[in-house]
């Protein structure tokens, strides 16, 4: 996204321009993250690393929808489905071929990947409001088939997977749920990064700004549409097939539309079409309930609320979604770019 | 044949209450643009609204209904004002987002003033029954029937004799030449907005009066998309035919593919129908055709 850049933040080559880490400071901010993360199962309980782990399984989703709706400009209200979609596979294959996640993953991402193709073909005539409705069709469609595919997918009761092991290591804590999920994410927020920085990328953001001016200045629409709803929905897979693990019970009434709607607010509570908005984003939205819910205990004491909570989170998230969209349009990660700004130049602002 | 009769008769019963409520979303779309995803929640608030007069105030029909009214219509504006004016001009998708967060706002808001329990509505409509085709239609769905085809009436005239219909048909159809002669596009959004709630009240009035409401009352917006984007989206006809058929076929694979393959189908088969509209004419049956320049 346009995002301002601050006074004096100006570059000599398209190299330098890029680049992912613009100072060496990002490069190390970064790897001592990383380290930090590294270490942080050793002293975390289980119900905060139950917290990263789903926080880690939905920034996998998140910069998917990014990927198509971020950078491709293509709105999906399908993206829960597909998430399902992903879940379902692993799911089927771990409890039915007992295969192990190094299979399973993959597979979880392909599956989805078709699945996203197919409902991705309207995209070629249509955008806008009308894809949103294709992808609410796919959304609809897919809870059909999962609620009644009941031979494969357990129909209402659903499945109940196994702890899997990884190369004859059994990961069967949070803690090693932390790494395996962590390792994904930071693979999958790395593609998406550098995705954004090569011809395809490019080609996607071209659509997202005019579609009609891509089309004109050579772009295959249709190619590079379908490329961002499997792209999209891989990424979707992989998150599906990583919760399927992790949360072991999968049914229908996981993977609803307002699930859809969580991981669009992820994106733009974040900042549509930044890696590091997603990133924001996944981890607000993952974390807002567990924050809600801890302050409703604590205040629940003194105000008699426990009991209107869901209609409490229900009310604040709409909020939420509606101040970011009138106040802070680009979300998330713009508020942290001008921070980063504000103190660049500090004392000296202007 | 019995059967099907009866199963076109209800649902063209059903079908008039989804076009009374496709009518507000398309009036919202027609003149401002808007995709308002928060319809249903609209139907939720007005339904409720009115068993808080009819029940819990313990008010005449008489009163509580243009009350209702008048708390939809005062909704409509506060929510235009507060919420879409800032948006106009935004992407589509930005808009949608607002829309969808007021929806969790509306809900919400319903559900810790009401809870979430049943509520039996009264019966507020005198008893009326009629036989068609051998075939007996239930009070309620009469009056729904009868409500939208009033309202399509109503609308039409509304849209062809009033100063205000011409200047919301002005301001639709081309925003800067209508700023241009004089038309106040930003009283005209907010007229929009406040007839749509109050069209949605009354289908939540009318489902109401057809069973017992609940927070679930929200899901019937989502079936205003199939039935807005057969009819085509800015087309109010469109909106009455579309929710007629999407009510006949919805009843119909209930009662004949459901038996084959199983539960869920009545609800699915409106969005098949959707993705196939959208595949082969995604302006709908009446809708304007977009046509899009560099």
């Amino acid at each position: 996204m346009a995002l301002t850049r601050p006074c004096g933040d100006f570059k000599r080559s398209w190299e330098a321009d890029e680049a992912v880490f613009t100072t060496r400071f990002s490069r190390a901010a970064l790897t001592a993250f990383l380290v930090v993360l590294a270490f942080v199962p050793l002293v975390a309980g289980d119900f905060w690393l139950y917290l990263l782990n789903l926080c880690g399984i939905a920034l996998v989703g998140a910069q998917g929808l990014n990927i198509l709706t971020g950078f491709t400009g293509q709105i999906s209200l399908g993206h829960g489905a597909f998430i399902g979609v992903g879940a379902y596979t692993a799911g089927i294959l771990a409890t039915k071929l007992g295969a192990g996640p190094a299979v399973a993953l993959p597979a979880a991402g392909v599956a989805a990947a078709l699945v996203g193709l197919l409902f991705g073909l309207p995209s070629l005539r249509i955008k806008g409001f009308y894809l949103a409705m294709a992808t609410l069709a796919a959304q609809f469609i897919l809870e059909y088939l999962f609620m009644q595919a009941a031979p494969l997918t357990g129909g209402a009761q659903g499945l109940y997977v196994e702890r899997p092991a990884l190369f004859g290591l059994a990961i069967d804590s949070d803690a090693k749920f932390f790494y395996l999920i962590m390792a994904v994410a930071a693979l999958a927020t790395a593609g998406a990064r550098n995705l954004l920085r090569t011809d395809v990328g490019r080609c996607f953001v071209a659509i997202r700004d005019r579609d009609i001016a891509a089309d004109l200045i050579g772009v295959n629409l249709f190619a590079y549409k379908q490329l961002a709803f499997a792209l999209s929905s891989f990424y979707a897979g992989i998150a599906g097939g990583l919760l399927a693990y992790y949360v072991q019970a999968i049914n229908p009434q996981a993977f609803t539309v307002l699930l859809s709607v969580d991981y669009l607010a992820m994106i733009i509570i974040g900042g549509l079409g930044s890696v590091l908005g997603a990133t924001f984003g996944a981890v607000f939205i993952t974390l807002l309930p567990e924050v809600l819910k801890l302050t409703i205990d604590a205040a629940g004491s003194y105000l008699p609320i426990e009991n209107i909570f869901p209609a409490l989170r229900e009310i604040i998230f709409g909020l939420l979604i509606v101040l970011f969209l009138l106040r802070e349009p680009e979300g998330l990660a713009k508020l942290w770019w001008d921070i980063k700004a504000y103190w660049k130049l500090w004392p000296f602002a202007y | 044949m019995r059967f099907f009769l009866q199963l076109v008769v209800t649902g063209i019963a059903v079908g008039s209450i989804y076009a009374l409520i496709a009518l507000g979303f398309v009036l919202i779309y027609k003149s401002t643009r808007i995709i308002n995803f928060a319809q249903g929640e609209l139907v939720l608030i007005g339904a409720f609204t009115a068993f808080a007069f009819l029940s819990q105030a313990g008010l005449p029909p008489a009163l509580a209904l243009p009350l209702t009214v008048v708390v939809a219509v005062v909704l409509g504006f506060t929510v235009e004002r507060l919420l879409l004016r800032p948006m106009l001009g935004e992407p589509v998708i930005a808009v949608i987002m607002v829309t969808l967060g007021l929806a969790g706002i509306l809900k919400g808001s319903a559900r810790a003033i009401w809870g979430s329990v049943n509520r039996p509505f009264p019966d507020i409509f005198p008893a009326l029954s009629l036989r068609l085709f051998d075939v007996a239609i239930p009070g309620p769905f009469l009056w729904g029937c009868l409500i939208a085809g009033a309202c399509l009436v109503a609308f039409t005239l509304f849209f062809r004799f009033s100063t205000w219909g011409v200047t919301m048909r002005a301001a639709a159809n081309h925003q800067a030449a209508a700023l241009s002669i004089g038309i106040d596009v930003r009283r005209v959004f907010a007229l929009s907005w406040a007839i749509a709630a109050a069209v949605a009240a009354l289908g939540g009035v009318l489902l109401g009066a057809i069973n017992v409401i609940d927070m679930n009352l929200g899901a019937i917006g989502l079936k205003v998309f199939p039935v807005v984007i057969l009819g085509g989206l800015d087309s109010i006809p469109g909106a009455i035919l579309g929710g007629l058929l999407i009510g006949i076929l919805e009843n119909l694979s209930g009662g004949f593919i459901e038996p084959w393959v199983g539960g869920g189908v009545k609800a699915v088969a409106p969005f098949v129908v959707l993705l196939l509209i959208l595949l082969v004419r995604p302006y709908g049956l009446f809708g304007t055709r977009e046509i899009e320049r560099l």
